[in-house]
Formats: structure tokens, sequence, C-alpha cells
């Protein structure tokens, strides 16, 4: 009883991790049609963020608060500097990042060296029969739930959110209706962007910061977010599931690689089925 | 029945909820000139599309030259001797004028006679000075040349027409409506169009959508003489288009 | 100039180095040239078919890791090439049959073949315990796979004979210039037209009859196989292979060989490969990190300001300098 209880957390605990990372990458694909190759590396800034806060005296909780801030206002000046100058041009739109990816992981190796450094987890366990639970664990899936339910109300409560979804329809009767469709691509990358850094910040503490931190995770968010399609909460949050599960089962009965593994092939197979992805079904939307 | 050419039975497609093509029927005969009109969002394009197999109907049949061709690919659709022009033209901006003929003719006549094809069919449309020229590089109207050249080059049974006169000036229009007539001796034709003058011009029978369906059918005359499709259609704007 | 007057050049050119390079140099260009192979199997699939593959460094590998296996097992090197070369290319088939009979968008084959090769990486981090062999040869894990055979000379009946530094330039070179005259063969055949024309028009092509899928397909499994073919000669050249050859670092190095020399001329990715490495070379290899802040930087560079390739744009400039015009398109007879 007690190990079907933790197995099932674990279970959650993985999909929520992968939904936590990938939800900016889903945020951006979704909007714009293009994937950031730098994304993971955004995680990493969030991170390092996280690292430079501890450091500092501040406490973990306020490192997570601040990284979707500064990851933020990175995607702001990147968007600006870079992805603006390539919209309609998806593939550019990717080597670009792509060189992004490559000089952002050289520039915090050059900065901070290419050690892992340990941050503290903070909260306690607890204890169920013979297994004990990290409570951060806990955390983390809220924050999944919390990020999924933050891009709901950004898209849904907002009037960015308003103009970012008709825009998405259709952005020449956006622009014909006086809203600037470059501003809502701006604020949508940012948005991606900030939400990276909130999960990079909040699962630095169980991983260590190092400037490669992302590659362990961007094969994984790749896959979720293309298999999830455009619909974002939708896809993002079934495809979630589908490859958390696929993930955690294969990787408890063998390794956490072949889990990946199995990850990809499932993936394949089912972008074989589905070209569009799980929510290519629907029209696009939130 | 030999004559039948084309026959789509109880054809529908579904979008979502939406139904664009809803239990639609239609026979075309062998050396046809058909005309399909309708308002916007009547089907028509998505008829289209599912004719040349860009998408596959949801249920219904589409018989050609006797096969069912309803859910075969796009290539195979083409090979069994459909062939298309689209609205903008769509050529190959990056090849040569005689590169895009090239292509479309291989097909029907090999690699080996492929050559002298392109060679006629560049003569008939005019474009023989330009047969190196990037297609990109033409006039909008040369480019519509140059597609319908692909379409004279493949040798299709079964040509279908989108709006052939769209963005063309009075003039233009009229030597496309002789074309058309061109066209017609050598295969059955559907033409898709708004402009109701073109349509009394080139004299074919017409079909008319209406959401997703058949509404009427019969020569110009009988169509202006219908209430119903006056109502839903000619008797609004017929020289509407959006 | 007649379109054979090109390759004698290269020809004598290749002949002639040995006799005023050094030792050191004839081996580093020997690489060089492998990597050329490399850059030339994208430059097929993503220059000629308009398919952006990100996964050039896997078949790389792959094609490494099973001249490797065969090498050590059987211990032939004409064995162990072809296996790479079947390896690879059977990996790019099964890869494309999945991608593009399911008519996948082009960004997302992109992200797979990434995905693929950074999973690659992992797994074969991961096999450093000596039970992971096949045979007699050891994956290795991160330490990588060693004692790898060197290329040799095979006549039946003698014993084989291992290829010296020049010998194995002057095979290097030969596959090289056999692989682009192959290439050039290809991509100007009908086959090769219709692909152009996929790239150019993918649905249009298909409504005049072509079936783009089998064809791509094909495109693909021969680039995987050249890719395979340069790693399974890398191996032979460095007798080690490790998975670093499928890191970021390698997937992305093999876009810019191909983006400085422009796309779609085959000859372009040679160029542009050698021109990337001799001044990595020679800007000095102090600090990994330092190249790749560089190699970043160039991509977002060359992708903002250069998109049709870097010498492209350098040769358009000198074309209008002199005032002559860039050449008409190729007639189709």
């Amino acid at each position: 009883m007690d190990f079907v209880a933790v197995t099932a957390f674990g279970i959650l605990y993985a999909i929520a991790t992968l939904i936590l990372l990938a939800l900016g990458l889903a945020v951006i694909f979704g909007m714009m049609g293009v994937i950031n190759l730098a994304q993971a590396e955004f995680l990493m800034v969030g991170a390092y963020t996280v690292l430079i806060a501890t450091a500092h005296g501040a406490s973990v909780w306020i490192g997570i608060a601040v990284a979707p801030v500064v990851v933020g206002l990175l995607g702001l000046v990147i968007e600006r500097t870079i992805i603006r100058f390539l919209y309609g041009r998806i593939l550019d739109t990717m080597l670009a990042t792509w060189g992004l990816s490559l000089g952002l992981v050289g520039l915090v190796t050059l900065v901070f060296g290419p050690t892992t450094e340990g941050i503290a987890t903070p909260l306690g366990h607890v204890i169920i029969g013979r297994y004990r639970l990290s409570e951060y664990s806990v955390f983390v899936i809220l924050m999944a739930f919390a990020g999924l339910g933050l891009t709901y109300a950004v898209f849904n409560y907002t009037r960015f959110g308003l103009v970012a979804r008709a825009t998405m329809q259709n952005d020449n009767m956006v622009s014909a209706l006086g809203v600037n469709p470059a501003r809502v691509y701006m604020g949508t990358f940012a948005f991606g962007a900030a939400l990276a850094g909130l999960g990079g910040a909040v699962i630095a503490p169980l991983t260590g910061v190092v400037p490669t931190l992302g590659l362990a995770f961007i094969a994984k968010i790749f896959i979720t977010v293309i298999v999830g399609g455009p619909v974002i909460l939708l896809g993002t949050t079934t495809s979630g599931a589908v490859l958390g599960l696929v993930e955690s089962l294969v990787s408890y009965s063998s390794t956490p690689i072949y889990g990946q593994v199995a990850m990809l092939a499932v993936a394949i197979i089912l972008l074989r089925l589905l070209p569009q992805g799980i929510s290519g079904f629907w029209r696009r939307g939130v | 029945m030999n004559d039948v050419v084309l026959q789509a039975r109880g054809l529908v497609k579904e979008f979502g909820g939406l139904r664009a093509v809803d239990s639609l029927d239609f026979t075309l005969r062998r050396g046809e000139l058909r005309c399909v009109i309708g308002p916007n969002g009547a089907g028509k394009s998505t008829l289209f599309k599912l004719l040349t197999g860009q998408l596959k109907p949801t249920a219904g049949t589409i018989h050609f030259k006797g096969v069912d061709v309803a859910r075969l690919q796009p290539h195979e659709i083409a090979r069994a001797g459909i062939g298309i022009k689209f609205q903008v033209p769509r050529v190959y901006d990056g090849l040569s004028v005689a590169e895009n003929l090239w292509l479309s003719a291989r097909f029907r006549h090999g690699v080996a006679g492929a050559g002298a094809i392109v060679d006629r069919v560049l003569a008939e449309i005019g474009l023989v000075e330009r047969r190196a020229s990037f297609a990109g590089h033409l006039s909008h109207g040369d480019r519509q040349w140059v597609e319908i050249g692909m379409v004279l080059t493949s040798d299709p049974d079964l040509v279908l027409l989108d709006e052939p006169t769209a963005g063309m000036t009075h003039a233009e229009a009229r030597r496309t409506a002789d074309l058309v007539r061109e066209i017609n001796r050598r295969a059955t034709l559907i033409v898709i169009e708004h402009d109701m003058d073109f349509v009394r011009n080139i004299a074919g029978y017409v079909t008319v959508l209406h959401r997703g369906a058949v509404l009427a059918e019969g020569t110009m005359e009988e169509i202006r003489a219908n209430d119903v499709v006056r109502d839903i259609y000619l008797g609004k704007r017929p020289r509407a288009r959006s | 100039m007649t379109a054979w007057a090109p390759w004698a050049v290269a020809v004598v050119v290749v002949t002639a180095l040995p006799a005023v390079l050094s030792a050191f140099q004839i081996v580093q260009l020997t690489v060089f040239m492998i990597y050329s192979l490399l850059a030339l199997s994208l430059d097929l699939i993503w220059g000629f078919g308009g398919i952006l593959s990100f996964g050039q460094a896997a078949f790389f590998g792959v094609g490494g890791y099973c001249y490797g296996i065969v090498g050590i097992n059987s211990g032939s090197t004409a064995l162990a090439l072809t296996a790479g070369v079947a390896g690879a290319a059977g990996l790019a088939a099964l890869l494309g049959y999945f991608t593009f009979y399911g008519r996948v968008g082009s960004m997302y084959f992109a992200v797979i073949t990434l995905t693929v090769t950074l999973i690659l990486h992992q797994v074969m981090g991961t096999t450093a315990d000596p039970r992971y062999a096949v045979g007699q040869a050891r994956l290795g894990g991160y330490n990588g796979m060693t004692d790898i055979p060197s290329l040799a000379l095979e006549v039946p009946g003698r014993a084989p004979l291992t290829l010296d530094p020049v010998p194995l330039f002057y095979v290097v070179g030969g596959l090289l210039l056999l692989v682009l005259a192959l290439t050039r063969v290809l991509v100007q055949s009908s086959f090769g037209r219709v692909l152009a024309a996929i790239r150019e028009d993918e649905l249009r092509t298909e409504l005049l009859g072509y079936d783009p899928r089998w064809r791509k397909l094909v495109t693909f499994a021969i680039s995987g196989g050249i890719a395979g073919l340069a790693g399974g000669l890398f191996a032979g050249w460095g007798n080690f292979m490790n998975p670093q050859v499928f890191s970021m670092f390698q997937s992305a190095l093999v876009v810019i060989w191909v983006m400085v020399g422009g796309r779609g001329t085959l000859y372009g990715a040679v160029v542009g490969t050698l021109v990337v490495q001799f001044l990595t070379n020679y800007l000095g290899t102090a600090s990994v990190t330092y190249t790749t802040v560089a190699l970043g930087a160039v991509l977002v560079v060359i992708v903002l300001l250069f998109p049709r390739g870097l010498l492209p744009a350098v040769e358009g400039a000198v074309r209008r300098a002199v005032g002559r015009p860039a050449p008409a398109p190729e007639f189709a007879r």
C-alpha cells in the first residue's frame, strides 16, 4: 500500500516536473509557432538566479520569486535584439536560438566556471510507512499547477491574453483593429522565458546548478511540447501526463536514460499517427 | 454510364463539428465544362481539396474513371489524371519556366518525351523567349500562363480551375475564357468562379453549392430563373467578392 | 571554363598537397576532409531537399561506432566502413519513415533529429560498464571506445596493409571527390529536379503526381549514409570514438559549416568546413568555452545578416563590385 502510494506520487512528480519545465516553451510554440532552442538555457539562468540570491544571503524562496523576472527580462532583450527580425522564418529562428543556446552556455561557463554548485534543499521530509518523501517535491508539484493556473489566467483574464488569443487566430485582423502583433509576440516570448525561469529556479535545489543544466532536460521538454501540439495548456498537460507516465514507469524498471529513450520512441510513434501533436485535432487556442 | 468521368456520392467533410461538405452528390460527363458557384463558405474550396486528395472525406465516395479515389494520396490522384490550377498562380518561383513545364510533363510523357512537349507548350503559351527565366521574375499574368502551361503539359483527363480570372482585367478574362474553351476541347473541366459574367461567357453547365450541398444545377439561364438561388446568392450582390 | 576543369584542378591539388605540407598538416587536413563529407551530407538534405536536419552528428557518431564495433570484431576495416555507412543510413531511413510518412512539419523534424542526437549522447554516456560490449568491442561510456583499427588496404590472399598518413589522405581525399561528384550527379538527375520541386512547393509537386515521401526518405537515407561514411573514416583515422560526437556543440558545428559555405551548392559545404576549421585552429584551441561562445555568436550573426550563407554573400558582393551578374538558372532539357 505504501509502495503504491509512493510510486503514484513519483509518477505525479515526474509529470509535474515535465509540465513545469515545458510550459514556457509550450507558450512560445503555441503562440508563435517556433521552437526556442535556447529554452534550456532560460532554465539554467533561472537556476543561477537562485544560486546568486542564496550566495548573497537571500533565501531560496526569494531566488525563486526573482528568477522569473530576471529571465523574463532576458527574454525581452533577446526578442528585441534577435527574434523580432526573424518572424515568419521559423527555421532561421530555430538556428538563431541555437546559436544563442551555445553562446549562453559558453558565457555562463566563463563567468561561473564549469562546476556544479549545490543549493541546500529547503523543507523537510514526511514519512509514509517505510518511505521518506521530501516536502520540496510536493512544492514542485504545486508550482506546476501554479504555472498552469497562471498561464490560464494570463490568457483568459487579462487584456494582453485577449489580444494574444486574437492574434493567434488571425494576426492581420488584429493589425486592422489597431493592435501591433509584434508587441504581442514580444510579450509572449518574455512570458515564456519567465515561465522557464520559474521552472529552472524551482528545480535548482534538486539538480544543483551547472552551465549545462538545461541539457539534461531539453530532450524531454522538446518531446513534450511537440507531442502536445499547438494548444498550450491542454496539449502540454496531456502530453506531459502520457510521456511522464511512460518515462517514470520505464525509469523505475531500468534507468532514467532508458526512460528518456522510451519517451522518444513513444513520441515518434505518436507523431506518426498525429503529425500535428495530440492537440492538433483542436483548433489553435490556449 | 460509360461517359461519366467523375461521380461523387454522399460526400461529407467535417471539421470539428462543422460540416463543410454535407451529403454532396455530383456527376460529371466526359468532355463537360462545369462551373461551380456559390457564396463564401458554400464548400467550394473544400470540394476542390477533396477532389485533389488534399483532404480525406469523412464519408462518401469519389469515383474517377470508375475508381474510388476518395482516400488516395494527392500524387496518386494526380497520376490518375486530375490536374489543377490554383487561384493565385502556384508555380515554382525558384525554377525556370522550362523546368516548371518539364516537371508537369514528365509523368504523362516520360523523361524522353517531356522535352518535345515542353517546347510545344512554350510556343502555345507564348513564353518561348522566357524559357530560361525564373518563374518568380515573371509578371503576374505570365505566371498565370506558366501554370496553365503546366496543366497543358500534364495532359490530364479532368482539370480543376480555381477562380481562373481572379485579379484579371476584363480583356485578360476574355482571353482566359477562350483558353478555358480550348482546354475543354482536350479535357473535362471544373471551373470555380465568382465572376458571373465570366461564367455566362464560357457558357458551361452550372452547379450551385450552398451549405456544402448542391442547391441547383442547370444552364446559366435556368440558374438565373431559379428563385431560391436568387435569394441566397444572385439576389444579393452578385459581384461581391471578399 | 568547362565543367570538368574544377574537378581536374581539385584532383591535382589533392595529389600535390602531401609534397608541400608537413606530416602533421596532412593528418589534420585528412580530418578536415572527413568533416567536409559530414557537411556535404547536411547540404544534400538541407540545401537540395529543403529539410533541415539537426541530426547529422548522430549519423556521424553511429557510423563511427558501427565502424568500431565491426572493425574490432572482424578485423576487416572495409567491412567496418560498410557497416558504418549501412548503420547510419538505416537509422536515417527509420527516422525518415516515421517523420516523412507521418508528414510531420519541417520544424518538428528538426527538433526530432536534434532530440535523437541528444538522447544518443546520454545513452552512450551510460555504457562505461564493461558489460556494455558488442563482442570484443567495449562501448566505454564517456571514456569512449578505444583500439579501433586503422583503415587498411585489404587485398584478398594478403595480410591487410594499414594505411600510413599520406595514403590515408589520398583515400579520404579520393572519397570526398567521389562523393562530391556522385551527389552532384544525383541533384542534377531527374530525381534531383523533382527533389528541388518538392523543396520549392511540396503540395504543388504532389498535385503534379510526384510522391514526396519516398523521395525525401531516400535522400535522407543517402545523407545519413554519407555522414556514416564520414564517421567511419573518423573512427579509423583517430582509432577512437566517444559520445562527444553526439554533443550539441558538434551538431551545431555541422550546421555552421554549411551556413558559412552557403547551402545548395555542395562545394560550398566543403569550403565552409575548411574555412571554419582552419580559422578555429588558427585562433587556437586554448579554450573550448571561448570557441563555443564564438560559434554561437557566428550562428546568430549569419542567420541575421547572411541567411543565404556567408561565402555566397561575399561572392555576391564581389560580383556586384566587378559588375558581373549572377548566372541564369540552369535550363531543363
